[in-house]
Parts: structure tokens; C-alpha cells; sequence
């Protein structure tokens, strides 16, 4: 029996007809001396498939555990028994330096990737201490198709550090594909060293109706 | 009383079942500019609620070519909260004569308390120009680690050009963040909309 209320389907048949909004809250992991985060579909409540067109992950505070290391990710799609998806990717980023206004703008060949299975870095060099953190983004496009590669956009700030000067705020900008015809199920998170003390990843679906 | 439709319960105890998947991006609040005004400031509804902020820019109008500019509050009424921070900027003329990406020295902070510009170049006043873009602000309320934001603005400069400025950073205190303010280099805001997102 449908509800209505002044002339208008709220919900029916098992399903709000009313706009509930369109992005859709999935899971947060929230790390604790965590050496990797993984969202694999159909575990612990993730879902990472063809339900949403538009996945969002959040980064919130994430704390590095050793000094200078990259804060990466990798795609599965084997439902995360193997992390390393073929990509190709571009990788730019711009720093400000507080103790002397050193500052940087630049592509960053070191960290594109050409039909790498490798972990693509979408931030690096964070600082280590306590004050220090990576906030940002990532957005995977139709994860699930069997048609299309697998477009990706990240964007993160981070309070860095370089050749032991700390106090940077760099943006990261990384952008590219997964470059398989197979349906990516998992997401995992990791730095290139150490682990990821404290923070949290929050993945979202965009609805597109 | 629940509400129960084809066996799946959708409002019970005066709220939706928590099996029912809503929206996580949250109006906060929307403040219209109407009137010319020399400083925009938001100050309720920035705490814990949410990890992180989203400001959406729209139609902004100014009276003088000038910078649009932003600044945060960390625990006293003064808009001073130290930063530092990068930006960069594209532009291209609308007569194809220039165009350009590069890092905007000038206009990137080195632990600094004052302003922070949206705009790497001063805004045009034509009654059809404006600014629209986005400022994200996560976690402002964490009291342990620095506060980053992340912001694009979009806008037509006195060239004219279309010009594209991107600004990251973060607001260095470990004290929260509980208010923002929009304020113009000279003249004022005349109109535009600024909504306020949480998400949740």
C-alpha cells in the first residue's frame, strides 16, 4: 500500500518515491595503526558495484606513521585477493612552504604510471608529527563496468615535508584509469611505508537517479 | 507506529529506519547576499556534526574589480586563524591573445594570519559577471591535527578571461575552526548565494 501525503507517493512498494538525497553514505573505515584499509564488495557491509555510477571516498585526518612516506591505493577485481590493477595515470602538485615561502609547481613523472599494476601514490612525502595529516578525495567512475575502463580523480592536501623541511602544504592532483574491461570490486589504501596511525575513509555512492 | 511497505519498514519511532539509505550531503544553511556588504561571515553550524564542509559559491557579484578573498575563526571573534597555503591558477582571454597556467606565488600564504585570496586576479564588475566555485573544509573541530581546505573558483577577470584559480592549504591552530568570512580586497558584495553542506 502505497503512502501518501496531501496528494503525493511518499514511499510504495518497499521504496521511497520522495528524493532522499543522492549521495549515499557506504561505510567508513577509521584506521588505528592500520598497515592497509580495504573496501571490498559484499564484505563487512561495503558495496562497490553496479549500484551506484559514482563511488566517492573521503579522506579525513589521515595520520602517517613514518615520516616522508605515500599515501597510495590499488584497485582489485577479484574481490580483493590481489591488488593491481593496470594503470595509467597523470600526477601533478603544487607546494607552499611556511619557514621560507619555498614553493613548487609541477607535473611529477616520478609518480604517473603507465600500464603499471603498481600502487598509484595520490599524495606523498607526509609529515609525521602529531599536528600533521591528508585530507582529500578520490572518485571512481562505473567501477563495475564490463565495457569501459575504470576512470579515477583524486585530489588531497597534505602537510608535508621535504629534504627535512616540514611545514609544507601540498596539493595532490592525480587522475588516470584502470585499464581493464573486468568489473573492479575492492579499493585498498596503504602509505609506502609504515602504517596509517589515525584517520578515516568514508566511501559514498552518487546516485544518478 | 511503523510504516511498513512490502514488508520493509520505512519510519518507525518518528524517523526513518536505519535501513533506509538517505543522503549524506546536508544544507546546512544558505545565505543570500541582497544588499551591497563588506564581509560575509558564516558562523553557525561549523562544529562536529560532519568530517567535512562543503561551501558552494554562487552568482557572487562585486562592486569593484578587487579579490575575492576568505579568511577562518579559531576561537575568538577575530578572523585570523594562521595558514599556510598554495594556489595556482589557468586563464585564457576571450580574444584567444593569452593564455596561462602557473603557480600564483603572490597569492599563497607562508604561516600567515591575514587573508586568503580565491581569486589569483581582480574579478570583473560587468553586471554579468560573477563568481561561482567550492570550498571544502574537513574536519574543522578536530583539535589535534591542522585543518586543510580545498577550494576551485571560476570567474571572469577585467581582461576579460576566463580564469580558473585552485587553492589548497591549512589553518595551522589546533583549536577548532568555527567560523569563516568572505570579504572583498576593496569595494563590496553586491549578490550571490552561499550554501553551506555537511557531509555526513
Amino acid at each position: 500500500m502505497a503512502f501518501v501525503s496531501n496528494g503525493t507517493t511518499i514511499l510504495d512498494a518497499g521504496a521511497f518515491s520522495a528524493s532522499l538525497g543522492a549521495m549515499v553514505h557506504i561505510k567508513t573505515l577509521t584506521a588505528s595503526s592500520s598497515s592497509t584499509l580495504s573496501f571490498v564488495d559484499g564484505a563487512s557491509s561495503v558495496v562497490f558495484d553496479n549500484t551506484y555510477p559514482i563511488y566517492k571516498f573521503e579522506f579525513i585526518n589521515i595520520h602517517a606513521g613514518t615520516d616522508q612516506a605515500n599515501f597510495q591505493f590499488n584497485g582489485s577485481t577479484n574481490t580483493g585477493s590481489a591488488y593491481n590493477t593496470t594503470k595509467t595515470s597523470n600526477f601533478y602538485y603544487s607546494y607552499n612552504r611556511g619557514s621560507d615561502g619555498a614553493n613548487n609547481f609541477q607535473y611529477d613523472n616520478n609518480r604517473d604510471l603507465a600500464q603499471s599494476t603498481s600502487f598509484q601514490d595520490i599524495a606523498f612525502n607526509s609529515n609525521v608529527d602529531n599536528y600533521s595529516s591528508l585530507s582529500g578525495s578520490l572518485m571512481i567512475f562505473n567501477p563495475s563496468s564490463t565495457t569501459f575502463i575504470k576512470h579515477f580523480i583524486s585530489t588531497i592536501n597534505d602537510e608535508a615535508q621535504t629534504s627535512g623541511e616540514q611545514g609544507l602544504s601540498q596539493v595532490n592532483h592525480v587522475a588516470g584509469y584502470m585499464n581493464t574491461t573486468s568489473a573492479v570490486d575492492a579499493i585498498r589504501f596503504q602509505f609506502s611505508s609504515g602504517n596509517m596511525d589515525t584517520g578515516k575513509i568514508k566511501l559514498y555512492g552518487i546516485k544518478d537517479s | 507506529m511503523g510504516v511498513i511497505s512490502n514488508g520493509t519498514t520505512m519510519l518507525d519511532s518518528g524517523a526513518l529506519d536505519s535501513g533506509v539509505a538517505t543522503g549524506k550531503l546536508t544544507l546546512i544553511s544558505t545565505t543570500t547576499i541582497s544588499t551591497s556588504t563588506s564581509a560575509v561571515s558564516i558562523t553557525s553550524g561549523i562544529n562536529s556534526t560532519y568530517d567535512k564542509y562543503v561551501f558552494k559559491l554562487i552568482n557572487i557579484h562585486v562592486s569593484a574589480q578587487a579579490y575575492l578573498q576568505v579568511n577562518f575563526r579559531d576561537g575568538s571573534t577575530a578572523y585570523d586563524a594562521n595558514k599556510i597555503t598554495t594556489m595556482y591558477y589557468a586563464s585564457h582571454k576571450e580574444d584567444d591573445s593569452d593564455q596561462e597556467l602557473v603557480f600564483g606565488a603572490g597569492n599563497s600564504l607562508e604561516l600567515s594570519t591575514g587573508i586568503q585570496r580565491l581569486t589569483s586576479g581582480e574579478m570583473d564588475l560587468s553586471n554579468d559577471s560573477n563568481i561561482c566555485g567550492y570550498l571544502c573544509l574537513y574536519n574543522p573541530s578536530n583539535t589535534t591535527h591542522v585543518k586543510h581546505f580545498i577550494a576551485q573558483t571560476e570567474y571572469m577577470t577585467n581582461s576579460p578571461s576566463a580564469e580558473t584559480s585552485y587553492i589548497a592549504g591549512f589553518c595551522i591552530a589546533t583549536a577548532a575552526i568555527d567560523g569563516i568570512q568572505f570579504t572583498m580586497s576593496s569595494g563590496t558584495i553586491d549578490s550571490g548565494i552561499i550554501k553551506l553542506y555537511g557531509v555526513g
